[in-house]
Protein backbone atom coordinates (compact mmCIF):
# COMPACT_ATOMS: atom_id res chain seq x y z
CA UNK A 1 0.00 0.00 0.00
CA UNK A 2 1.16 3.46 -0.34
CA UNK A 3 1.15 6.11 1.40
CA UNK A 4 -0.77 9.41 1.10
CA UNK A 5 2.13 11.86 0.17
CA UNK A 6 3.47 9.28 -2.08
CA UNK A 7 -0.20 8.99 -3.66
CA UNK A 8 -0.41 12.86 -4.08
CA UNK A 9 3.00 13.01 -5.32
CA UNK A 10 1.72 10.86 -8.67
CA UNK A 11 -1.50 13.26 -8.17
CA UNK A 12 0.47 16.08 -8.76
CA UNK A 13 2.57 14.61 -11.86
CA UNK A 14 -0.19 13.86 -13.34
CA UNK A 15 -2.11 17.09 -13.60
CA UNK A 16 0.59 18.92 -14.52
CA UNK A 17 1.54 15.80 -17.38
CA UNK A 18 -2.31 16.49 -18.06
CA UNK A 19 -2.57 20.22 -18.22
CA UNK A 20 1.21 20.48 -20.51
CA UNK A 21 -0.69 18.04 -23.01
CA UNK A 22 -3.58 20.46 -23.14
CA UNK A 23 -1.54 23.54 -23.63
CA UNK A 24 -0.03 21.78 -26.13
CA UNK A 25 -2.52 20.51 -28.28
CA UNK A 26 -4.99 23.52 -27.98
CA UNK A 27 -4.31 25.55 -31.34
CA UNK A 28 -4.03 22.43 -33.27
CA UNK A 29 -7.65 21.06 -31.93
CA UNK A 30 -8.83 25.31 -31.94
CA UNK A 31 -7.76 25.08 -35.85
CA UNK A 32 -8.55 21.26 -36.88
CA UNK A 33 -10.79 22.62 -39.48
CA UNK A 34 -10.62 20.89 -43.20
CA UNK A 35 -8.50 24.30 -44.38
CA UNK A 36 -5.64 26.31 -42.01
CA UNK A 37 -7.00 29.49 -41.34
CA UNK A 38 -5.42 32.39 -43.91
CA UNK A 39 -4.11 34.32 -41.22
CA UNK A 40 -2.75 30.86 -38.99
CA UNK A 41 -0.73 30.04 -42.45
CA UNK A 42 0.67 33.68 -41.98
CA UNK A 43 1.78 33.14 -38.67
CA UNK A 44 2.87 29.74 -39.73
CA UNK A 45 5.47 31.56 -41.87
CA UNK A 46 6.57 34.41 -40.08
CA UNK A 47 6.60 33.13 -36.41
CA UNK A 48 9.52 31.14 -36.19
CA UNK A 49 11.74 33.43 -37.11
CA UNK A 50 10.57 35.74 -34.34
CA UNK A 51 10.08 33.18 -32.02
CA UNK A 52 13.71 31.71 -32.64
CA UNK A 53 15.01 35.25 -31.99
CA UNK A 54 12.97 35.14 -28.55
CA UNK A 55 14.86 32.33 -27.14
CA UNK A 56 18.39 33.31 -28.63
CA UNK A 57 17.10 36.58 -26.20
CA UNK A 58 16.12 34.21 -23.26
CA UNK A 59 19.09 31.77 -23.32
CA UNK A 60 21.53 34.99 -22.79
CA UNK A 61 19.09 37.06 -20.93
CA UNK A 62 21.04 35.99 -17.69
CA UNK A 63 24.68 37.46 -19.12
CA UNK A 64 25.79 39.67 -16.08
CA UNK A 65 28.48 42.58 -17.18
CA UNK A 66 30.07 42.83 -13.84
CA UNK A 67 32.86 40.98 -14.78
CA UNK A 68 34.76 39.85 -18.22
CA UNK A 69 34.83 36.69 -17.45
CA UNK A 70 30.91 36.81 -16.62
CA UNK A 71 30.27 37.82 -20.52
CA UNK A 72 33.23 37.61 -22.51
CA UNK A 73 33.05 33.47 -22.65
CA UNK A 74 29.42 34.55 -24.30
CA UNK A 75 30.45 36.61 -26.68
CA UNK A 76 33.37 34.82 -27.96
CA UNK A 77 31.60 31.56 -28.31
CA UNK A 78 28.49 33.07 -29.61
CA UNK A 79 31.16 34.77 -32.13
CA UNK A 80 32.47 31.49 -33.11
CA UNK A 81 28.89 29.92 -33.54
CA UNK A 82 27.60 33.29 -35.84
CA UNK A 83 31.30 33.27 -37.77
CA UNK A 84 31.45 29.47 -38.43
CA UNK A 85 27.61 28.96 -39.82
CA UNK A 86 27.97 31.85 -42.07
CA UNK A 87 31.16 30.16 -43.58
CA UNK A 88 30.65 26.65 -43.31
CA UNK A 89 26.33 26.37 -43.18
CA UNK A 90 27.27 23.36 -41.08
CA UNK A 91 24.43 22.72 -38.37
CA UNK A 92 26.74 20.35 -36.02
CA UNK A 93 29.59 22.16 -36.81
CA UNK A 94 28.50 25.18 -35.47
CA UNK A 95 27.12 24.39 -32.55
CA UNK A 96 30.07 21.76 -31.43
CA UNK A 97 32.90 24.00 -32.23
CA UNK A 98 30.48 27.03 -30.40
CA UNK A 99 29.93 24.50 -27.38
CA UNK A 100 33.54 22.97 -27.01
CA UNK A 101 34.91 27.02 -27.23
CA UNK A 102 32.53 27.89 -24.41
CA UNK A 103 32.95 25.42 -22.40
CA UNK A 104 37.13 25.61 -22.67
CA UNK A 105 37.15 29.81 -21.88
CA UNK A 106 35.00 28.81 -18.78
CA UNK A 107 36.81 26.24 -17.85
CA UNK A 108 40.86 27.02 -18.39
CA UNK A 109 41.05 30.53 -19.62
CA UNK A 110 38.04 32.96 -17.07
CA UNK B 1 13.52 0.60 -42.71
CA UNK B 2 11.84 2.18 -45.43
CA UNK B 3 13.10 6.17 -44.81
CA UNK B 4 16.59 5.50 -43.63
CA UNK B 5 17.92 8.30 -45.21
CA UNK B 6 15.10 10.28 -43.44
CA UNK B 7 15.66 8.65 -39.85
CA UNK B 8 19.32 9.58 -40.63
CA UNK B 9 18.89 13.00 -41.35
CA UNK B 10 16.31 13.14 -37.98
CA UNK B 11 19.51 11.57 -35.89
CA UNK B 12 21.53 13.45 -36.89
CA UNK B 13 19.75 17.18 -36.92
CA UNK B 14 19.23 16.19 -33.30
CA UNK B 15 23.00 15.60 -31.61
CA UNK B 16 22.81 18.79 -30.27
CA UNK B 17 19.67 18.47 -28.97
CA UNK B 18 21.26 14.96 -27.31
CA UNK B 19 24.43 16.82 -25.85
CA UNK B 20 22.12 19.56 -24.20
CA UNK B 21 19.11 17.12 -23.32
CA UNK B 22 21.79 14.57 -21.08
CA UNK B 23 22.95 17.76 -19.65
CA UNK B 24 19.89 19.43 -18.80
CA UNK B 25 18.39 16.45 -17.73
CA UNK B 26 20.54 14.84 -15.61
CA UNK B 27 20.70 18.01 -13.89
CA UNK B 28 16.96 17.93 -13.23
CA UNK B 29 17.86 14.00 -11.88
CA UNK B 30 20.32 15.08 -9.25
CA UNK B 31 18.13 17.80 -8.49
CA UNK B 32 14.76 15.73 -7.83
CA UNK B 33 16.84 13.19 -6.10
CA UNK B 34 18.31 15.32 -3.51
CA UNK B 35 14.30 15.47 -2.61
CA UNK B 36 14.03 11.89 -1.87
CA UNK B 37 12.55 11.13 -5.60
CA UNK B 38 14.82 8.43 -7.06
CA UNK B 39 15.10 6.96 -10.69
CA UNK B 40 11.52 5.82 -11.08
CA UNK B 41 10.45 9.11 -10.18
CA UNK B 42 12.99 11.28 -12.94
CA UNK B 43 11.66 8.45 -15.37
CA UNK B 44 7.90 8.78 -14.78
CA UNK B 45 7.86 12.66 -14.68
CA UNK B 46 10.29 12.56 -17.69
CA UNK B 47 7.78 10.56 -19.90
CA UNK B 48 4.75 11.94 -18.90
CA UNK B 49 5.82 15.95 -18.56
CA UNK B 50 8.51 16.12 -20.62
CA UNK B 51 9.45 19.92 -20.39
CA UNK B 52 12.74 21.30 -18.60
CA UNK B 53 11.35 24.31 -17.22
CA UNK B 54 8.60 22.62 -15.56
CA UNK B 55 10.15 19.48 -14.55
CA UNK B 56 12.14 21.98 -12.68
CA UNK B 57 9.90 23.67 -10.98
CA UNK B 58 7.75 20.41 -10.05
CA UNK B 59 10.80 19.18 -7.48
CA UNK B 60 9.90 22.16 -5.59
CA UNK B 61 6.05 21.43 -5.80
CA UNK B 62 6.27 17.81 -5.14
CA UNK B 63 8.56 18.39 -1.93
CA UNK B 64 6.17 21.49 -0.34
CA UNK B 65 3.18 19.15 -1.22
CA UNK B 66 1.19 21.77 -3.02
CA UNK B 67 -2.52 21.31 -3.94
CA UNK B 68 -3.42 19.66 -7.30
CA UNK B 69 -5.42 23.25 -8.31
CA UNK B 70 -2.05 24.84 -7.53
CA UNK B 71 0.07 22.47 -9.66
CA UNK B 72 -2.85 22.96 -12.40
CA UNK B 73 -2.52 26.69 -12.46
CA UNK B 74 1.33 26.89 -12.09
CA UNK B 75 1.65 24.75 -14.95
CA UNK B 76 -0.53 26.61 -17.26
CA UNK B 77 1.60 29.81 -16.24
CA UNK B 78 5.05 27.70 -17.08
CA UNK B 79 3.86 26.09 -20.18
CA UNK B 80 1.79 28.41 -21.39
CA UNK B 81 4.15 29.20 -24.81
CA UNK B 82 3.12 25.91 -26.24
CA UNK B 83 0.11 27.72 -27.20
CA UNK B 84 1.98 29.75 -29.59
CA UNK B 85 4.44 26.84 -30.38
CA UNK B 86 1.47 24.76 -32.16
CA UNK B 87 -0.07 28.12 -34.51
CA UNK B 88 3.11 27.83 -36.67
CA UNK B 89 2.94 24.11 -36.59
CA UNK B 90 -0.70 23.77 -37.31
CA UNK B 91 -0.18 22.92 -41.09
CA UNK B 92 3.17 21.28 -41.10
CA UNK B 93 1.47 18.60 -38.96
CA UNK B 94 -1.50 18.59 -41.16
CA UNK B 95 -2.57 14.84 -41.90
CA UNK B 96 0.34 13.04 -39.73
CA UNK B 97 -2.65 11.01 -38.36
CA UNK B 98 -2.15 9.28 -35.08
CA UNK B 99 1.88 10.73 -34.90
CA UNK B 100 0.41 13.65 -34.19
CA UNK B 101 -0.99 12.76 -31.00
CA UNK B 102 2.74 11.93 -29.60
CA UNK B 103 4.04 14.88 -31.77
CA UNK B 104 2.05 16.98 -29.43
CA UNK B 105 3.16 15.28 -26.40
CA UNK B 106 6.84 15.86 -27.38
CA UNK B 107 6.58 19.79 -28.85
CA UNK B 108 9.30 21.13 -26.32
CA UNK B 109 11.51 24.72 -27.27
CA UNK B 110 13.88 22.23 -28.99
CA UNK B 111 11.50 20.28 -30.74
CA UNK B 112 10.03 23.18 -32.09
CA UNK B 113 13.35 24.73 -33.08
CA UNK B 114 14.32 21.81 -34.93
CA UNK B 115 10.77 21.06 -36.94
CA UNK B 116 10.47 24.96 -37.72
CA UNK B 117 14.22 24.42 -39.73
CA UNK B 118 12.58 23.81 -43.04
CA UNK B 119 16.02 23.86 -44.98
CA UNK B 120 16.54 20.66 -42.95
CA UNK B 121 13.51 19.41 -44.60
CA UNK B 122 14.58 19.95 -47.82
CA UNK B 123 15.15 16.13 -49.12
CA UNK B 124 13.34 14.40 -46.80
CA UNK B 125 10.73 12.34 -48.52
CA UNK B 126 8.53 11.72 -45.60
CA UNK B 127 7.95 15.01 -43.80
CA UNK B 128 5.64 13.56 -40.51
CA UNK B 129 8.10 10.96 -39.87
CA UNK B 130 10.84 12.62 -39.73
CA UNK B 131 9.55 15.07 -37.30
CA UNK B 132 7.87 12.18 -35.28
CA UNK B 133 11.59 10.77 -35.46
CA UNK B 134 12.79 14.14 -34.05
CA UNK B 135 10.35 13.96 -31.38
CA UNK B 136 10.94 10.76 -30.33
CA UNK B 137 14.52 11.08 -30.37
CA UNK B 138 14.70 13.82 -28.52
CA UNK B 139 11.90 12.65 -25.72
CA UNK B 140 14.41 9.18 -25.82
CA UNK B 141 17.33 11.71 -24.95
CA UNK B 142 15.68 13.55 -22.04
CA UNK B 143 14.48 10.59 -20.21
CA UNK B 144 17.62 8.96 -20.16
CA UNK B 145 19.42 12.16 -19.07
CA UNK B 146 16.53 12.34 -16.21
CA UNK B 147 16.91 9.16 -15.02
CA UNK B 148 20.85 8.77 -15.62
CA UNK B 149 21.20 11.86 -13.30
CA UNK B 150 18.63 10.76 -10.46
CA UNK B 151 20.75 6.97 -10.50
CA UNK B 152 24.14 8.82 -9.83
CA UNK B 153 23.06 11.72 -7.87
CA UNK B 154 26.07 13.70 -7.39
CA UNK B 155 28.64 11.17 -8.39
CA UNK B 156 29.81 12.61 -11.42
CA UNK B 157 33.63 12.88 -12.20
CA UNK B 158 33.09 15.08 -15.48
CA UNK B 159 33.82 18.39 -15.45
CA UNK B 160 30.72 19.37 -17.70
CA UNK B 161 30.54 23.12 -16.87
CA UNK B 162 29.61 25.23 -19.44
CA UNK B 163 27.83 22.27 -21.46
CA UNK B 164 24.61 24.26 -21.47
CA UNK B 165 25.85 26.69 -24.02
CA UNK B 166 24.68 23.85 -26.81
CA UNK B 167 21.08 25.07 -26.56
CA UNK B 168 22.17 28.62 -26.83
CA UNK B 169 24.27 27.22 -29.56
CA UNK B 170 21.79 25.50 -31.13
CA UNK B 171 19.13 28.84 -31.13
CA UNK B 172 22.11 30.80 -32.34
CA UNK B 173 22.56 28.63 -35.70
CA UNK B 174 18.94 28.49 -36.35
CA UNK B 175 18.60 31.70 -36.00
CA UNK B 176 21.60 32.84 -38.23
CA UNK B 177 20.54 29.38 -40.85
CA UNK B 178 16.78 31.84 -41.25
CA UNK B 179 18.57 34.63 -41.81
CA UNK B 180 20.57 33.81 -44.47
CA UNK B 181 18.25 31.60 -46.01
CA UNK B 182 15.52 34.69 -46.47
CA UNK B 183 15.38 37.84 -47.68
CA UNK B 184 12.72 39.63 -45.62
CA UNK B 185 13.93 39.99 -41.79
CA UNK B 186 11.32 41.92 -40.63
CA UNK B 187 9.58 38.97 -38.51
CA UNK B 188 13.49 37.94 -37.37
CA UNK B 189 13.97 41.75 -35.75
CA UNK B 190 10.10 42.60 -34.57
CA UNK B 191 11.50 38.76 -32.52
CA UNK B 192 14.87 40.32 -31.49
CA UNK B 193 13.60 43.92 -30.65
CA UNK B 194 10.17 42.30 -28.86
CA UNK B 195 12.30 40.04 -26.41
CA UNK B 196 14.85 42.80 -25.56
CA UNK B 197 12.38 44.76 -24.69
CA UNK B 198 10.29 42.47 -22.84
CA UNK B 199 13.44 41.16 -20.67
CA UNK B 200 14.19 45.08 -20.06
CA UNK B 201 10.57 45.06 -18.21
CA UNK B 202 9.95 40.93 -16.88
CA UNK B 203 13.48 40.15 -16.95
CA UNK B 204 12.70 36.36 -16.46
CA UNK B 205 9.58 36.36 -17.06
CA UNK B 206 10.49 37.68 -20.14
CA UNK B 207 8.64 34.53 -22.56
CA UNK B 208 4.84 35.23 -21.88
CA UNK B 209 4.87 39.11 -23.02
CA UNK B 210 7.36 38.63 -25.79
CA UNK B 211 5.16 36.09 -27.24
CA UNK B 212 2.16 38.74 -27.18
CA UNK B 213 4.05 41.65 -28.32
CA UNK B 214 5.64 39.49 -31.41
CA UNK B 215 1.77 38.13 -32.50
CA UNK B 216 0.57 41.45 -32.09
CA UNK B 217 3.08 42.99 -34.02
CA UNK B 218 2.71 40.34 -36.83
CA UNK B 219 -0.62 41.21 -37.07
CA UNK B 220 0.03 44.38 -36.88
CA UNK B 221 2.26 43.83 -40.19
CA UNK B 222 0.10 41.65 -42.08
CA UNK B 223 -2.66 44.37 -41.97
CA UNK B 224 -0.34 47.58 -43.08
CA UNK B 225 1.38 44.90 -45.67
CA UNK B 226 -1.37 43.05 -46.73
CA UNK B 227 -0.92 43.07 -50.59
CA UNK B 228 2.91 41.57 -49.93
CA UNK B 229 1.68 38.48 -47.24
CA UNK B 230 -1.97 37.41 -49.14
CA UNK B 231 0.21 37.06 -52.70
Amino acid sequence: MMDSSTLHSIGLVMVMAVVSYLLRAFPFIVFSGKETPKFVLYLGKVLPCAIIAMLVVYCVKDISFDAVSHFLPYIIAGAVVVLLHIWKRNTLLSIVAGTLSYMALVQFVF
Amino acid sequence: MKYKKDAKKAFVATIPVLAGYLALGFGFGVLLSTEGYGAIWALFMSITMFGGSMQYAAVGFLADGISLLSAAVMTLIINARHLFYGISLVDKYRGSGIKKIYMIHALTDETYSLVCNDNAVKDVENKHFYYFLVSLLDHCYWIAGCTLGAVFGTNVNFNSEGIDFVLTALFLTIFVEQWMSSKDHTSAVIGVVCAVLCTAVFHENMLIPTMIAILVSLTVLRFVRRDKYDG
